[in-house]
C-alpha cells in the first residue's frame, strides 16, 4: 500500500487528495450532528408522547414511528430532495431547489433526522416502560402530578437507561450519513469514491475511509462510555452489571 | 492506426514455429467464454442513442448494435451457436471496475477512450467523434460558459465531461457551483427540475436528453466544444487475442460500408422510445475515423492545459 | 396538487418494476440465510473461551459495525473480483457477476449484526441447561446443537426476522452501484420518463406496505412463541 497519492495536488480545486478526505470527514460530521440534533429533539417529544396514556398523544407518535421506520432511508432521502420540492407550492418548490443554499445538504439531513427520530423514539419509549409502575405509582402517591412524575422520576431515570441504545444510534447515523451521496453530498464515502475514480488508488482509500470511521465510533464509543460514568444513579441502573 | 495489430502479427509468428496450428489454445476473455458459455455485455441505462433502455427495459443501440455484431463473430470463431448473452447495466463510475474485475466482458456504450483509462483498460477502434458542450434551458439567459459564473452546474460522475468543465473552470476562475449525479438521465432531470443551469455532457447525448425531453424546445445545447471525445468499446488490457476479434469485426462493419446503415438507423432516423430523430449527420472526425480506423486516446484535460 | 402528474407510468412499468423486487427479495433472503449461518459461527466464536478464537470474530464484527454499508458494498464490488483475480492468479477469472457480489457483500455484512444478536440469544440461555447436558455426557458440538442453539433460536426468531426487514430495506443501496433491484427499477424508470414524484412515492408506498405487514406478523409471532413465564 502506498498512500503517496495523498500528498498530490488534486485534479481540480487547488489542493491535494488529502484536502479532499478531510472535506469528506468535515461534511459527514456535519451531516451527522445536524441530523442527530432533530433526531433526538423529535425522537424525545415522540417517545415520550408514546408513553402517556393519553390516546391522542400515542396514537400520532406510533404513527409516525411506523411511518417513518417501514420506509428504506434511500426512498426517505430521494422524497426529501426529489419529491417535495415538486409537491409544495412552485415557488417554495423553486426556493428549495435553487434559492435555498446547499440543497442537498439540507434534504439530507432532514431525511437523516426524521427518520432517525423514528428509532430514538423507539429507544426513549422502551427507557421509560422499562422503569418500574411501582415507582409512578409511589411519586404519584407523595402528590406529585403527572408532568411532575415525567420530570422528576421518568425522564431523569429513563434517559439514563437509554444512554447505551442512544450511543448506538448515534452511531448509526455517523454510518447513515453515507447515504447523503446518493444525493450529491460529498462525505467521506463519496470522497473515497471519487479520490479512487481520479487515482485508481481504490484499495489506499477504501481502507483509509474505513479507519477513518472505525475511529469516529472507537471516539464516540469512549465519550459516551465516560458520560455514563457520569451520570450513574448509584445502586441502581448499569451499576449491576 | 493499431499498433496492437503489429505486435499480434509478430507474437502471431512466433508462435508458428512452436505451436502447432491446430492446436490454436484460446486465451483471455474468449478462453473464459468458451468455458463458461456466457458472454457478458455491459451496457448503459440512458447514453441516447449508443446504449439504453426501451419501453421494455431492453438494451438497445448503435454501439449496442455493433456489439451484437461482436457477439456473433465469437458464436462463429468459438462455434457455439448457442452462446449466451448476459447484459450487466453498468453506470459511468462502475463500468472499469466492473469491466477489469471481469464482471462485463465489453462495455458498449459512450466512454471516451482517453489516455489515462488506457492504463487500465483497452478499446476497439472509435466508432463515435463528439466533445462536450452544455446543455441549458433557453429561458435561464446562458449564452456561453463564462455565464455560469458562480451558478450551479450538475455533472455525471465518472466522466472525462466532469474533468474538462472543472479544467475549465479552474481555468477562468468562474467559481462554479457543482453538484454530482449518477447517470446522465439524473444529470439532465437537475438542469429540468431547475436545480442546476447547466449539464456539461458529449454533445450527442445532450442532444439525445433534449430529444427525449418532456418539452424539447425548452432547452438548448450550447458552446464550443470544451473536449475532445472518441468514444469506443472498452474491452480489457492485455487480451490481444480478443482485441483483434473485436477491432477485426469493427473494421469490417467500417470496410463493408455497414457503419452507413447502422449510422442512419440510430442517428437519422426515427428511434425508440419514444419515436425521437436526432438528426443528427455524420461528423468529418467520425469520416476520419471510419478510413483510419484508430483507438487513439484522448488527455485528461479537455482542450484545457494541465 | 399532483395536476400533471402521470401515474400510469407505474403500470406500464409493473413487469419491470417486479423484476426489481425479486431482485431485492432474493438478495434479502440468501443474505439473511448466509448471515445467519456466519453470524451463528462468529457468535460461537466469540463466545470461546480462548481468545484465539474470540478475538478475530471480536475484531470482524466491530470492523463492520463501524463501517457504513454503503462503503461495504463499494469494498466488495470493486475490490472482491480483484481479490478473486490475485487469488486464483488468474487473470482474466470469471467475474462473479453483480448479484452475486452484492450478496457477499451483504452476507458478511449482516453476519457482524447476526452475530451479535445471536450472541444475546445464546447467552440468555441458562447456563444450568448446558450443565445438564454436559452431566448427560454430551460433549461440546452436541450440547451446542441440540441443546443450546435450539432454545436461543426459538427466543430469537422475532429480532432475526426484524433484521431481515432492516435488511430488505437496505438492499435498496445497490442503487450506488447501479444494480435493478426494486429501487433501481424504480429510479431508471422515474428519470428516463422525468416521473421522480410518481415512482419515488409508489416505491415508499410499496416499501412501507410489505414492511408494515412483515413487522406486524413478527410481532404477533412474538406473542405467540414468547415462552411462559
Amino acid at each position: 500500500m502506498d498512500f503517496g497519492f495523498l500528498t498530490q495536488p488534486a485534479f481540480s480545486g487547488g489542493g491535494t487528495y488529502f484536502d479532499w478526505v478531510l472535506s469528506g470527514i468535515k461534511w459527514t460530521m456535519l451531516v451527522s450532528v445536524c441530523a442527530w440534533i432533530i433526531a433526538f429533539t423529535i425522537g424525545s417529544v415522540l417517545g415520550v408522547m408514546r408513553t402517556t396514556k393519553l390516546r391522542w398523544l400515542y396514537v400520532p407518535a406510533a404513527a409516525y414511528v411506523e411511518l417513518f421506520r417501514n420506509i428504506p432511508l434511500l426512498v426517505q432521502m430521494f422524497i426529501w430532495y426529489f419529491v417535495i420540492p415538486e409537491i409544495v407550492p412552485k415557488a417554495l418548490g423553486t426556493w428549495m431547489k435553487q434559492g435555498m443554499p446547499m440543497p442537498e445538504f439540507w434534504s439530507a439531513v432532514l431525511a437523516l433526522g426524521f427518520y432517525t427520530a423514528s428509532r430514538v423514539a423507539e429507544q426513549v419509549r422502551s427507557g421509560i416502560q422499562s422503569i418500574p409502575a411501582g415507582q409512578t405509582q409511589a411519586a404519584l402517591a407523595t402528590g406529585l402530578t403527572m408532568p411532575q412524575v415525567y420530570r422528576h422520576l421518568l425522564l431523569p431515570m429513563g434517559y439514563r437507561i437509554v444512554i447505551p441504545p442512544l450511543t448506538s444510534e448515534f452511531l448509526t447515523i455517523f454510518k447513515n450519513s453515507s447515504v447523503a451521496l446518493t444525493i450529491g453530498v460529498l462525505e467521506l464515502t463519496a470522497q473515497a469514491r471519487t479520490i479512487s475514480e481520479y487515482t485508481f488508488r481504490t484499495f489506499e482509500i477504501f481502507t483509509l475511509a474505513t479507519i477513518v470511521y472505525v475511529l469516529i465510533t472507537m471516539a464516540v464509543t469512549v465519550l459516551m462510555q465516560f458520560v455514563e460514568t457520569r451520570v450513574r444513579v448509584p445502586g441502581y441502573v448499569g451499576t449491576g452489571k | 492506426m493499431l499498433r496492437i495489430h503489429h505486435l499480434v502479427a509478430a507474437i502471431a509468428a512466433a508462435s508458428l514455429f512452436s505451436v502447432p496450428v491446430h492446436a490454436q489454445e484460446l486465451t483471455g476473455t474468449l478462453k473464459k467464454i468458451k468455458d463458461t458459455g456466457v458472454i457478458k455485455v455491459g451496457h448503459r441505462d440512458a447514453s441516447v442513442p449508443f446504449s439504453y433502455l426501451d419501453d421494455k427495459q431492453r438494451p438497445i443501440g448503435y454501439g449496442m448494435d455493433i456489439c451484437m455484431k461482436i457477439v456473433d463473430r465469437v458464436r462463429t470463431e468459438l462455434k457455439m451457436p448457442k452462446l449466451k448473452v448476459e447484459f450487466v447495466p453498468v453506470t459511468s463510475q462502475t463500468r472499469i471496475p466492473i469491466l477489469t474485475g471481469g464482471n462485463i466482458d465489453m462495455e458498449c456504450g459512450s466512454t471516451t477512450n482517453s489516455v489515462e483509462r488506457q492504463k487500465q483498460v483497452a478499446f476497439a477502434p472509435t466508432y463515435f467523434m463528439t466533445g462536450t458542450k452544455i446543455i441549458v434551458k433557453k429561458s435561464s439567459g446562458i449564452k456561453g460558459y463564462d455565464d455560469l459564473k458562480g451558478k450551479t452546474v450538475v455533472f455525471t460522475q465518472g466522466t472525462t465531461n466532469e474533468r474538462a468543465m472543472k479544467a475549465y473552470n479552474d481555468e477562468k476562475k468562474l467559481g462554479i457551483n457543482f453538484i454530482p449525479a449518477k447517470d446522465h438521465a439524473e444529470s439532465f432531470l437537475a438542469v429540468e427540475t431547475g436545480r442546476a443551469v447547466a449539464f456539461p455532457m458529449d454533445d450527442i447525448l445532450l442532444y439525445g436528453l433534449k430529444a427525449g425531453a418532456r418539452n424539447p424546445d425548452d432547452y438548448e445545447v450550447i458552446g464550443e466544444f470544451l473536449s475532445d471525445d472518441p468514444y469506443a468499446i472498452m474491452l480489457r488490457r492485455d487480451d490481444p487475442a480478443f482485441k483483434k476479434l473485436v477491432d477485426d469485426t469493427v473494421i469490417g462493419i467500417y470496410k463493408s460500408g455497414e457503419i452507413n446503415k447502422l449510422y442512419t438507423k440510430w442517428f437519422q432516423s426515427k428511434i425508440p422510445p419514444k419515436g425521437i430523430n436526432l438528426n443528427f449527420p455524420m461528423s468529418d472526425g467520425l469520416k476520419a475515423a471510419i478510413k483510419n480506423p484508430n483507438d487513439t486516446g484522448v488527455g485528461p484535460c479537455g482542450r484545457m492545459k494541465c | 396538487m399532483f395536476s400533471g402528474f402521470d401515474f400510469d407510468v407505474i403500470q406500464r412499468t409493473l413487469p419491470y418494476l417486479w423484476q426489481g423486487m425479486l431482485f431485492s427479495l432474493g438478495l434479502t433472503l440468501l443474505a439473511m440465510l448466509g448471515g445467519i449461518v456466519l453470524g451463528t459461527l462468529l457468535a460461537l466464536m466469540r463466545l470461546s473461551g480462548n481468545r484465539a478464537i474470540s478475538l478475530p470474530a471480536a475484531a470482524y464484527v466491530n470492523l463492520l459495525r463501524s463501517t457504513p454499508l454503503i462503503l461495504v458494498i463499494f469494498w466488495f464490488y470493486f475490490l472482491v473480483p480483484i481479490a478473486v483475480k490475485q487469488f486464483t492468479g488468474n487473470p482474466y477469472a470469471s467475474g462473479i457477476g453483480p448479484f452475486y457480489s452484492a450478496l457477499i457483500a451483504f452476507t458478511l455484512f449482516e453476519a457482524a449484526y447476526y452475530c451479535e444478536i445471536i450472541r444475546a440469544g445464546i447467552q440468555s440461555v441458562p447456563a444450568g441447561q448446558v450443565h445438564a447436558a454436559q452431566a448427560l455426557g454430551l460433549n461440546y458440538p452436541q450440547a451446542t446443537l441440540l441443546v443450546v442453539l435450539p432454545q436461543a433460536f426459538r427466543n430469537m426468531v422475532p429480532i432475526l426476522l426484524t433484521q431481515g426487514i432492516i435488511l430488505f430495506q437496505d438492499t435498496s443501496l445497490v442503487y450506488v452501484v447501479g444494480l435493478t433491484d426494486f429501487m433501481g427499477a424504480a429510479s431508471k424508470v422515474a428519470q428516463r420518463d422525468g416521473r421522480l414524484v410518481e415512482m419515488y412515492l409508489f416505491a415508499a408506498l410499496v416499501y412501507f406496505i410489505l414492511c408494515f405487514s412483515a413487522s406486524y406478523f413478527v410481532k404477533r409471532l412474538q406473542l405467540r412463541i414468547t415462552p411462559p413465564r
